[in-house]
């Protein structure tokens, strides 16, 4: 077999990864000590262009292009947003970096601050992730001892200082508009856009907001150089990703592989196959936003252009495998319930359509749904589409619509035989 | 509003100083601070909202608004061990109901209810980000994977044998 490129999760072998000891040992902080001050900023964005390096948060926006939508010089202090939020269903990747190797992600915050013009930075945490707060704490504290972060980093002039900022339980606060809302001491409700936050976003100021593994990604990026890390992934999708799988496979866990693996190699290599060798029913590829696909769909690339064009999404990498004997209505249930229950209720849309279709959900799932609910189901789907601030709706629409479309005998056999006819015997 | 409310301890204090010059902004203090006293506390009530608002100078009413968009701040007195049952997809597809419902029973409670004891407070949580180790189970602030009804039972004996109060 050929070797596994590892960029991310290099040193997650390594007993003290998080210590700064083991990540200066393994080459941490040489691309700070080669940019910084020597590599004008304008020239990091380029590099970061040529590399194709794409935003892993979930909507795999080109990182290059977002910083140079930073006009300079800016009359105002410039924001650098590190989204730790990892509240999308199925996703649990940047828990691993900020744990595990805190100091890449710090040096990626340097380097990208750098290229920004930025002086403070962020890095938001979801709530719950105490432990990825704590890991993040020392290291930042140990950066700032060596000389990384503080004043005058590495004599080069430039001044980085870099924060925690604790979420509290939203997901909603995972998109960008809403994570500065929260940011500010606000509840996590999406703003219009335009403005853009890169013109106007935390305290009234430009701001970036990216992925905890889309920075975690430029130390290496400006180290081995633009093609190196634009040769590994595929087509216009530079480098890795880290696919976090979860669901009926044997062995779960965070893969990180190059763009465009193809899901099936993700799925029977990677994660071991199927639980009991069961048959595939459907997998959801990017998070649970993601339109699900068929088994006969698994051999599509893993990457963001590969799985829009078969009309689902790389979203944050999560894949949720789900073996023959899972009922497709429970599961569409299940998530519009999630999306219901986080919807932040200020767009009537996402407020009453996610509402609506858990309703509609739950009842053609417990067997009392009617022919009329399923058309009822596809009517609420596509109202709630592209009619809101924010893409939450249409995070709850899509893969209903894909629901309905790829399994829609099911939903019929509910209605027809007014019960579950796959999973009879439902726990309390 | 009456700050002395906020009798913080001296470790506290200094987090408190930190947050402060973190921020360009007294408001973005909020989620932080919130953290902090409801860690102090506990809970977040009324008078500690109040002195809350006070120190960062915002309206109260900013400040309970913010404090009930949010999921994790408790607004009243919690048991000592919140069982929070992740219901996301990954953790159900993998024996979540049958745990919630084996928990229920056991507790003799419903979700959203206290044992009476005040030992065991059971809820359901949207996903914890953990799904590669479904099913999870998230007591106070530790995460338990991999959960099995076997599993749960003896963190529960483990949990219940413990002293009532303080550790
Ligand atoms: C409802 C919703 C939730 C989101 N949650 C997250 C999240 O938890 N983490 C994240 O990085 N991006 C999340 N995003 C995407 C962000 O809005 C944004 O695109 C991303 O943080 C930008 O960083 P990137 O370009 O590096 O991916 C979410 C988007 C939406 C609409
Ligand atoms: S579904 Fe339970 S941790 Fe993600």
């Amino acid at each position: 077999m050929e070797k596994a490129i590892k960029i991310l999760t290099q040193n997650f072998g390594l007993e003290d990864s998080h210590t700064l000891e083991a990540y200066t040992k393994t080459g941490g902080y040489q691309a700070v000590r080669k940019v910084l001050g020597k590599i004008a900023p304008e020239g990091v964005i380029e590099e970061v262009k040529r590399s194709n390096l794409r935003g892993l948060g979930g909507a795999g926006f080109p990182t290059g292009m977002k910083w140079s939508f930073i006009s300079k010089p800016s009359k105002k202090p410039v924001y650098l947003l590190i989204n730790g939020d990892e509240g999308e269903p199925g996703t649990f990747k940047d828990r691993t970096i900020m744990t595990r190797d805190p100091h890449r992600l710090i040096e990626g915050v340097l380097l990208a601050s750098y290229a920004l013009g930025a002086h403070t930075a962020y890095i938001y945490v979801r709530g719950e992730f105490t432990f990825c707060m704590e890991a993040l704490g020392k290291a930042i504290a140990e950066a700032k001892e060596a000389g990384y972060l503080g004043k005058n980093i590495l004599k080069s002039g430039f001044d980085l200082d870099v924060y925690i900022h604790p979420g509290a339980g939203a997901y909603i606060c995972g998109e960008e508009t809403a994570l500065i809302e929260s940011l500010e001491g606000k509840p996590g409700r999406p703003r219009n856009k335009p403005p853009f936050p890169a013109v106007v976003g935390a305290f009234g100021c430009p701001t970036i907001v990216n992925n905890v593994e889309t920075i975690a990604h430029v130390p290496q990026i400006l180290l081995n150089g633009a093609e190196w890390f634009a040769k590994i992934g595929s087509d216009r999708n530079g480098g890795t990703r880290l696919f976090s799988v979860s669901g009926h496979v044997k062995k779960p866990g965070v893969y990180e592989l190059p763009m465009g693996t193809p899901l099936r190699e993700i799925l029977y290599e990677h994660a071991g196959g199927i639980i009991g060798d069961s048959p595939l029913k459907g997998v959801i590829p990017g998070g649970s936003s993601a339109p699900i696909l068929r088994p006969e769909e698994v051999d599509v690339g893993m990457d963001f252009d590969q799985l829009a064009k078969i009309g689902s999404m790389g979203g944050s990498g999560g894949i949720i495998a789900m073996a023959e004997g899972t009922c497709m209505v429970w599961a569409l249930h299940n998530l519009a319930r999630f999306y219901a229950h986080e919807s932040c209720g200020q767009c009537s849309p996402c407020r009453e359509g996610t509402g609506w279709a858990e309703k509609v959900l739950r009842r053609i799932e417990g067997g009392h749904g009617t022919a009329s609910d399923i058309e009822l189901l596809e009517k609420i789907a596509k109202g709630m589409m592209t009619r809101t601030i924010c893409p939450l709706a249409d995070a709850c629409a899509l893969p209903i619509l894909s629901y309905l479309k790829k399994y829609r005998d099911e939903f019929e056999a509910h209605v027809r035989e007014k019960r579950c006819p796959v999973r009879p015997k439902r726990a309390a | 509003m009456s700050p002395e409310v906020l009798a913080f301890s001296e470790e506290a204090q200094a987090e408190l100083e930190s947050i402060l010059q973190a921020y360009p902004t007294k408001q973005a203090c909020l989620l932080p601070v919130l953290h902090l006293v409801h860690r102090e506390f506990g809970y977040i009530s009324d008078p500690i909202a109040e002195a809350v608002a006070g120190l960062l100078e915002i309206p109260f009413a900013v400040a309970v608004e913010v404090l009930t968009f949010y999921t994790l701040f408790a607004r009243r007195p919690q048991a000592k061990y919140v069982i929070q049952v992740c219901r996301g997809l990954s953790c159900a597809l993998l024996g979540q109901e049958e745990l919630l419902a084996y928990l229920k029973n056991r507790l003799k409670i419903k979700e959203g209810e206290m044992t009476p004891d005040g030992l065991f407070e059971l809820k359901t949580v949207e996903c914890l980000g953990g799904c590669g180790e479904s099913p999870i189970v998230r007591i106070n602030e530790t995460y338990y994977e991999l959960q099995t009804i076997d599993r749960l039972e003896s963190t529960l004996k483990e949990l219940s044998k413990g002293p009532k109060k303080g550790a």
